[in-house]
């Protein structure tokens, strides 16, 4: 048994005027949750102290929550590791030793720890369709499909919606309209399905739509967040993938901007990072004949910048000599890989594969969450 | 020490302020840098969303350069670490994998060796903590950066994930920065945005997303009482600095925040001048964190 404090950011709409910071003393083994903690607080202190929970489990998915700034399930926190995560942010800050529990972020809040999901996460998961959409007449009786064509979406379909993505997705915070990780690692779910026929149509949406798959800022907060192992940045990634074998042309210059950055590197070894906006933009022979407005616009938003940063000798070299080169064959080397990996493209996902060689280390299937 | 050094592309581009602070410092500190002039660009995750295979194949290929010189690696650019731990990962879990990669690697006289002589590659903030010390690191300093309110910044690809960056063997890499600006004299300032995402990966695909996520961080460590912010990734220095006056009008605030690299930093405290460290060439000026090392005023 052990005494932690917990500092609940509080919002009681029958009775405070806005949210409002309350300490409790909890004890108990370091071993239990911080969701046990605080139950206890409920119980011992305050009932009108709010939380949504069911399973203590991990498995309903009800108790989404921040602890010390980190979004996860209050019942697969540990009190004990929240305390020594709380230790080491108080030993960088001024902060005090209290484990700090929060709402879920990107949402708003109903009371105290509960948040209203609808708006935030519901509303963007019905957006991606998220259901089988086969053609042709339904079998007699179930689909039949090979297991292995339905490992790549394994990962996906472990979600328990409990919106902790959601809360710690860093691109939502910036653009609300964002559709998000979890909606978007559930529309994987469906588009990596062999029985889902409309695969296509789903990747022109969610590639098309600004706030897509191309609006996700690659900060891997959700990774982390998930207490499923579900990583959707990972799958938003995969349906970049898709949409670019697919050949979609996005008005966000997000499948020209990955085929610039990819043609670049196999011809010059490093990044030309004066090439690449100008090639995401305006890609190909028809993008530079005939550039469309967005470009246009971008191009001309962009001069002051430039010239900023030509006032201020940054990239001076650069409009005189050409992008550096790798010296004496090695560009013929990247080449020679370019060669070999786009013949077989192979794809390996380690949630699945691959494992049998991995060193007794932890279990690969408990470390998703370290809070 | 000496290194196996791996600078990335945007150090020699958009940040050549980065590239020669770096060789800079690294001499101030006798470390000796082997740079990797053969080596590739890391794919910034971008190759992997392409193709996986040619992402790990890429990188392999970088580590074995390193390899062959049997130095340990170190970078100094928080993408490239991501990007390479990211494909590192792939390889080391699976050897099947890793001899199906070796196979085109072979045909240029090179190979990747799981672990091979302890092989590491790290970013400079890692190296300067775990291996050079910050007792050593302390023990150089001749202009203690006293007064000097900094915001740390990390960038995304160093804290996140943690189960692929070594924060089993090293949980306090995400309080590295503050560690180090303690050491170093200056005085940590806490806001919110030292963890978050600068939002450079998708300035092309979405511009208003990704100068307001840069926007808010910026104007919140101004309003926590900044001088600067310091960062080990160009690419996020390319988001709060080169961006920032656009930032500025995104988030309808005036900004002027200047954001130093890691080694511009380390680089002061160890008596370089300003200039020597390329400081000239930032946008957002860097007089004010000059003026409080003189022991100006603050202003009004």
């Amino acid at each position: 048994m052990a005494e932690y404090t917990l500092k609940v950011r509080r919002y009681q709409p029958e009775t405070s005027e806005g949210p409002y910071w309350e300490e409790f003393k909890v004890e108990l083994d370091p071993s239990l949750s911080v969701l046990d903690g605080i139950l206890q607080a409920k119980d011992r202190d305050d009932g009108s102290l709010s939380v949504r929970c069911s399973c203590r489990a991990a498995i309903c998915g009800s108790c989404g929550m921040k602890i010390n700034g980190q979004s996860g399930l209050g019942c697969k926190t540990q009190i004990g590791e929240a305390q020594e995560l709380a230790d080491k942010q108080a030993s960088v800050g001024d902060g005090d030793r209290t484990i700090v529990v929060e709402p879920m972020g990107n949402m708003p809040v109903i009371k105290d720890l509960i948040t209203d999901m609808e708006s935030t996460h519901w509303e963007k998961i019905r957006r991606v369709t998220p259901w089988l959409l086969p053609h042709g007449e339904p079998p007699e009786r179930e689909y039949i499909v090979e297991p292995e064509s339905m490992i790549d979406i394994t990962q996906s379909m472990a979600c328990i919606q409990c919106g902790a993505c959601v809360s710690s997705c860093l691109s939502m915070e910036a653009d609300p309209d964002f559709i998000g990780p979890a909606a978007l690692a559930k529309a994987y779910r469906f588009v990596g399905d062999p029985r889902d026929a409309e695969t296509k149509e789903r990747l022109h949406d969610l590639a098309e739509d600004p706030h897509g798959i191309y609006d996700c800022t690659h900060c891997f907060s959700c990774v982390d967040a998930c207490p499923k192992g579900v990583a959707p940045m990972d799958q938003i990634m995969r349906l970049r993938r898709k949409a670019g074998e697919e050949g979609i042309e996005d008005p966000n210059s997000g499948h020209h901007h990955e085929l610039a950055f990819v043609e670049i590197i196999e011809k010059k070894g490093t990044l030309d990072e004066v090439a690449l906006p100008k090639e995401s933009l305006a890609y190909g022979i028809k993008g530079k004949l005939k550039p469309s407005k967005r470009a246009i616009k971008e191009v001309l938003g962009a001069l002051p910048t430039i010239f900023r940063t030509i006032r201020t000798g940054k990239v001076r070299t650069k409009w005189i000599a050409p992008h550096h080169k790798l010296p004496g064959g090695a560009q013929d080397e990247v080449k020679a890989i370019y060669k070999h990996a786009e013949e077989h493209r192979e794809e390996f996902n380690i949630y699945i594969t691959g494992e049998e060689d991995v060193e007794p280390e932890p279990d690969e299937t408990e470390t998703e969450e370290k809070v | 020490m000496k290194l196996a050094y791996w600078p990335g592309c945007v150090s020699r581009g958009f940040t050549p302020e980065l590239h020669g602070s770096m060789a800079f410092t690294a001499e101030k500190l006798g470390i000796e840098l082997v740079e990797l002039d053969r080596a590739n660009c890391c794919g910034a995750g971008v190759i992997a969303e392409h193709n996986q295979e040619l992402a790990d194949t890429l990188n392999a290929r970088t580590f074995a350069l390193a390899q062959q010189t049997g130095l340990a690696m170190m970078n100094i650019c928080s993408t490239c670490q991501g990007a390479q731990s990211e494909c590192q990962q792939r390889l080391d879990a699976d050897s099947s994998y890793r001899a199906h990669i070796n196979e085109v690697l072979s045909g240029q006289g090179l190979e990747y060796v799981k672990g091979k002589d302890g092989f590491t590659n790290k970013n400079f903030l890692w190296l300067l903590v775990e291996d050079y010390g910050l007792d050593k690191l302390a023990e150089q300093v001749v202009r203690p950066l006293s007064g000097l309110r900094v915001g740390p910044f990390y960038g995304c690809y160093v804290i996140r994930p943690k189960e692929r960056l070594g924060y089993d063997e090293h949980p306090d890499r995400d309080i590295y920065l503050e560690k180090v600006i303690e050491a170093l004299g200056g005085e940590v300032v806490e806001y919110d945005g030292a963890r978050k995402c600068c939002g450079f990966p998708v300035i092309t695909m979405n511009k208003e997303t990704s100068l307001r996520q840069a926007g808010t961080h910026v104007g919140d460590a101004i309003d926590a009482g900044a001088d600067c912010l310091v960062t080990p990734c160009p690419l996020c220095h390319l988001n709060l600095d080169m961006q920032q006056p656009d930032a500025a009008k995104v988030v309808n605030r005036d900004l002027g925040l200047a954001v130093l690299h890691l080694p511009q930093l380390v680089g002061l405290a160890l008596g370089a001048e300003p200039k020597q460290l390329g400081m000239s060439k930032h946008i957002a000026s860097t007089k004010w964190v000059e003026e409080r090392l003189t022991g100006a005023a603050a202003p009004a």
